[in-house]
């Protein structure tokens, strides 16, 4: 019996201890976000902005990326347990996410912008939407700042095509969220919605990393200086 | 000592944080299991009929929607026929929520009304009563009392289902729970508290439900 016991334990054991390997870096990310990670539906792999970017970092740093797809409101308590070792999914770098992880210096600038149903008459900018139900993505800086507007019902979805697929249903009256995917799904959808009103916030995405790993964070940030020299960040921008 | 007294902070900030999502919960679970009685309910006496039709429908019925995932059903009917039915959130919840859970409880009635003797069905006709008063009067008051545990069971499963309604941004306590830890980044407590809440509340059902039966009981 007790032979029998240390035998189920040693299985057990043996699926804990991971084997340590440092041709791998373990990268959380948030399928779900035109155009920077999404699912390629044709070939259900991951492409995007970020992943392209990750994808080249990794080659510069000699490492094979693995893409670990997990729900945005959890990305960052996911990194802290080690279940990935960086993060890169259109983070806004912000003071309160700070405190948890290290960020990279920023590999893109992007802001807020406001999205309503092409026949919507009545807002303009963020000025109207004092009383109105507006969407964003949980968890993210959009939904900070819908929350930060006076008097309006702000409904946070798991992602934000959700939150799309409401507005398009007239279950709220806008979507806040980052300027470049919301373009990204309005030009697929041109005829339902539209932006109204400029990006109404500066906000830098970067790629974070546990406070712990400030070597690994080293890293990034110079194969990002050399990226940024060599012209290839400005290229993927315009892609 | 001072990392006790901030964990005990945090565990109050937490707990103010979710307790007004939990009538949300309670809510949606009252509403959709009551709805889901009455239906599974016709359900089970429309099987049991002798109009092979309506036995073939309620089957069909039955294995549709048991076959489906109730996370499917709620993306469906939120999602799904938004286009149609433009549902706002409470309400598809529920309805996704009853329609699942009808198909599990009809099982049940059928369980518990072929549990009453055939004999009883015979009797109730030579006394002169029709199918619907032989149902009301002889065969629902038996067979309510053999069913009382397992619906009890189904309703203790409807309440802790309620938490899938969350991936449709309906603020429960669910939700609640992952808007905390997304803003406040402290997984292990938030989501130890949102057990413990949704256990509470399971405690007090069983405790409810164990009177229930008590009272309810046939003595054989």
């Amino acid at each position: 019996m007790i032979k029998f016991l240390c035998f189920i334990l040693t299985i057990i054991l043996s699926g804990c201890t991971t084997v340590e390997n440092t041709k791998i870096l373990k990268i959380g990310t948030d399928a779900t976000y035109p155009p920077f990670e999404t699912v390629d539906v044709t070939t259900s792999k991951l492409v995007g902005f970020d992943i392209d970017l990750m994808t080249e970092i990794c080659k510069r740093l000699g490492k094979e990326p693995e893409f670990i797809v997990v729900p945005f409101d959890g990305i960052i308590s996911g990194l802290k347990q080690k279940k990935y070792d960086a993060v890169i999914s259109a983070m806004t770098i912000t003071d309160e996410r700070k405190k948890e992880v290290s960020f990279s210096k920023p590999y893109y600038l992007a802001g807020q912008s406001i999205a309503v149903r092409k026949a919507d008459k009545n807002i303009y900018g963020i000025e109207e939407l004092k009383g109105k139900k507006i969407g964003v993505q949980l968890g993210t800086t959009g939904e900070m700042q819908a929350k930060s507007i006076k008097n309006t019902k702000v409904i946070s979805y798991d992602n934000i095509s959700a939150a799309f697929i409401d507005l398009e249903n007239e279950r709220i009256d806008a979507v806040i969220n980052d300027m470049a995917t919301t373009r990204a799904i309005i030009t697929k959808k041109s005829d339902a919605f539209k932006i109204v009103g400029d990006v109404f916030t500066k906000e830098y995405y970067g790629i974070a990393v546990r406070k712990k790993d400030g070597e690994l964070l080293a890293m990034i940030n110079s194969a990002l200086t050399e990226l940024e020299k060599s012209g290839y960040l400005k290229n993927l921008k315009t892609k | 000592m001072d990392f006790i007294i901030e964990e005990i902070n945090l565990f109050g900030r937490i707990i103010k944080f979710l307790l007004p999502a939990v009538p949300m919960t309670l809510e949606i679970t009252l509403f959709s299991f009551l709805s889901a009685v009455v239906l599974g309910l016709l359900v089970a006496i429309v099987r049991t009929s002798h109009i092979v039709l309506f036995q073939k429908t309620a089957r069909i019925y039955v294995d549709v929607i048991r076959g489906v995932p109730l996370l499917v059903q709620i993306f469906f009917i939120y999602f799904g026929l938004g286009k149609i039915f433009n549902l706002s959130q409470f309400p598809a919840g529920v309805i996704a929520i009853s329609i699942c859970y009808s198909a599990y409880l009809s099982e049940i009635f059928r369980a518990g009304i072929e549990a009453i003797p055939k004999g009883q069905f015979d009797a109730s006709k030579s006394l002169g009563m029709n199918a619907i008063q032989t149902m009301r009067y002889v065969i629902l008051p038996q067979a309510f009392r053999i069913v009382i545990p397992p619906i009890s069971n189904e309703f203790i499963a409807c309440l802790k289902d309620s938490s899938l309604v969350s991936i449709i941004g309906l603020r429960e306590l669910t939700r609640a729970g992952r808007e905390f830890y997304s803003q406040y980044f402290v997984d292990f407590e938030t989501w130890f508290i949102v057990g413990f809440m949704y256990f509470v509340m399971v405690m007090v059902i069983s405790k409810f439900i164990f009177y229930i039966e008590k009272k309810y009981k046939i003595i054989k």
